[in-house]
């Protein structure tokens, strides 16, 4: 059983200078056979667990992760949460997950430090302007909370941000969805994984999953790092390899992965309580709770597993933050990295079966798929559970791609995260 | 940051080129023959490999003229450089998952 976090807990444990916290969750050697096999702990890998176990009741399940929990992606993100996406279909599924944000802490028992500080838009240009205040609508008819602000009120809500009127980058007005904000991306992770655990799933870190084993069009099992492990279904949930582990399966994606890099400055003391983003010059920033400033860069513009980014992106990022931000000028930089994200033509992910029968997709989140991590496992849990998908992810088939029943989220997400 | 050599100005680096993605890509020879699946094959699906993978590039500010590298997707060591035209150049087999 797994003991409750709480404040008794945590005066209990302070007795004994916090040593004898229990194991979040077990780390039991693979089982010979499962009724679903995911494959990756990241963030969304571990949704998917916990759902399939809370929702569907489906309990014997393990979770199969190459290195260590959170180690892709889900850790290295610059947690950007929000839903003011273009279309119905969009809205829907982030809206949902926005929604599940909302409550998540409480239901796993986990406090994933979820902060609705507000993600704000910046416009430079008449085009940019338009186009965000079409979102804006498009938002509001899905009763997604979203407002236009112009270059005063982005003032007043924003105070740092450099308006004269001479700057490289003229700020002409925003986009706010107060209910945006960030969250601590391990602590998703953990805590996913130790709500799955404490309802009977199996998480295996260290286990690279090699190759399947399907016959007469159906899976019938996994090849690991640990053995074969049967399996009725199989889950993939690998972000920027997913094309790899489908080219292993037999069947081709139209994915992308391209390393996308952020970096984090010196803690300072607060100086920024929102998100302020910006497509057309690829800069990202909030401030941590440890005080550090939170920058996401571009992505490289090549094809690219290697898990760091491109110096001269680097440069083009925080050239356009110091510019936004005068006083950024002499902040030094303490770390930068990447991680490989798995783009989609159309910047929408795709949750689906696949031409293998028991073997499902979830992939292409490419670069914002932090923000939907409890969505993405709660339609993903229900796809696998009734070997069809819900009515949220229906349009996020693999299939459109061959139908032209595409869904252009570029505005929204091509570069934004 | 990479360090690309073009096969017609010398090694320079990444900032002067642009990507074109994988290379030898062929158009359909009959267009109207092809299913919808086909065409999705043809416009959207891509091996996206982890591994050597041969790539188009362009040396956008500098000749300007397009070539072909075979380049390590992890690594990001290239292996070889060489005309549109030219043969497909022997490349190291890698088995990444
Ligand atoms: C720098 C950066 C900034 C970002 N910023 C944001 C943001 O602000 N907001 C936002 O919404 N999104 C953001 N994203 C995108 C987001 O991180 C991803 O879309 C999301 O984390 C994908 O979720 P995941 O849990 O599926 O991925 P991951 O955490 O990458 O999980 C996939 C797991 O699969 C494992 N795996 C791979 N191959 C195998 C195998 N063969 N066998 C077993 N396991 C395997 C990997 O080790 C990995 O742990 C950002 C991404 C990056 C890189
Ligand atoms: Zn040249």
């Amino acid at each position: 059983m797994t003991a409750r976090y709480s404040i008794f807990s945590l005066l209990r444990n302070a007795l004994s200078y916090h040593e004898n916290w229990p194991a979040a969750w077990r780390s039991p050697e693979p089982k010979a056979s499962y009724d679903v096999v995911i494959v990756g702990g990241g963030g969304h890998g571990l949704a998917t667990a916990y759902y399939l176990a809370k929702e569907h009741k489906i309990t014997n399940v393990a979770v199969l992760e190459r290195g260590w929990l959170g180690g892709g992606n889900t850790g290295r993100n610059t947690t950007i949460v929000r839903s003011n996406y273009l279309w119905d279909e969009s809205a829907a599924l982030y809206e949902h997950a926005l929604k599940l944000w909302e409550t998540m802490s409480q239901e796993l028992n986990y406090n994933v430090m979820f902060s609705q500080r507000g993600v704000l838009n910046l416009a430079h240009n008449q085009h940019d302007l338009r186009e965000l205040s079409r979102r804006v609508n498009a938002n509001r008819l899905n009763d997604v909370d979203s407002e236009l602000l112009d270059a005063r009120q982005v003032k007043e809500f924003c105070p740092i941000i450099d308006l004269r009127a001479n700057g490289r980058y003229p700020v002409l007005g925003a986009t706010l969805q107060r209910r945006g904000g960030t969250a601590r991306h391990d602590a998703v992770a953990w805590g996913y994984a130790r709500a799955a655990d404490a309802l009977g799933v199996d998480i295996i870190q260290e286990c690279p999953v090699t190759g399947f084993r399907i016959s007469n069009g159906r899976i019938q099992a996994v090849e690991t790092g640990k053995g074969a492990i049967e399996a009725k279904k199989v889950a993939l949930c690998v972000a920027g390899h997913t094309s790899v582990l489908a080219e292993l399966a037999g069947f081709r994606l139209p994915i992308h992965s391209v390393p996308l890099q952020a970096l984090v400055s010196e803690p300072v003391k607060p100086v920024i309580d929102c998100v302020v983003m910006s497509n057309a010059i690829h800069a990202y920033v909030s401030q941590s709770d440890k005080g550090e400033l939170v920058i996401g860069a571009g992505t490289d513009k090549f094809i690219g597993y290697g898990q760091r980014g491109s110096l001269p992106v680097t440069e083009e990022t925080l050239g356009a933050v110091c510019e936004l931000f005068p006083m950024f000028r002499r902040m030094r930089m303490m770390r930068q990295w990447g991680g490989t994200v798995d783009t989609c033509p159309d910047a929408s992910p795709i949750v689906s079966k696949t031409p293998v029968e028991g073997l499902y997709v979830n992939g292409g989140w490419g670069t914002g798929g932090f923000k939907s991590t409890p969505g993405s496992g709660w339609v993903y849990a229900h796809t696998i559970a009734e070997d069809r998908p819900h009515p949220l992810n229906e349009a996020f088939d693999m299939n459109r791609f061959v139908t032209g029943y595409l869904i252009d989220e570029h505005g929204a997400a091509a570069v934004a995260h | 940051m990479l360090l690309i050599p073009c096969p017609y100005c010398g090694e320079r680096d990444e900032t002067e080129f642009s990507y074109g993605g994988e290379a030898h890509i062929e158009r359909p020879k009959e267009p109207d023959k092809l299913s919808d699946a086909e065409w999705a094959d043809y416009v959207f699906m891509r091996p996206n490999s982890k591994g050597v993978l041969l790539e188009r590039w362009v040396h956008s500010h500098g000749c300007r003229r397009w070539f072909n590298v075979a380049r390590d997707t992890l690594t990001y060591k290239i292996h070889a450089v060489y005309k549109m035209g030219e043969k497909r150049p022997r490349v190291p087999k890698t088995d990444y998952v």
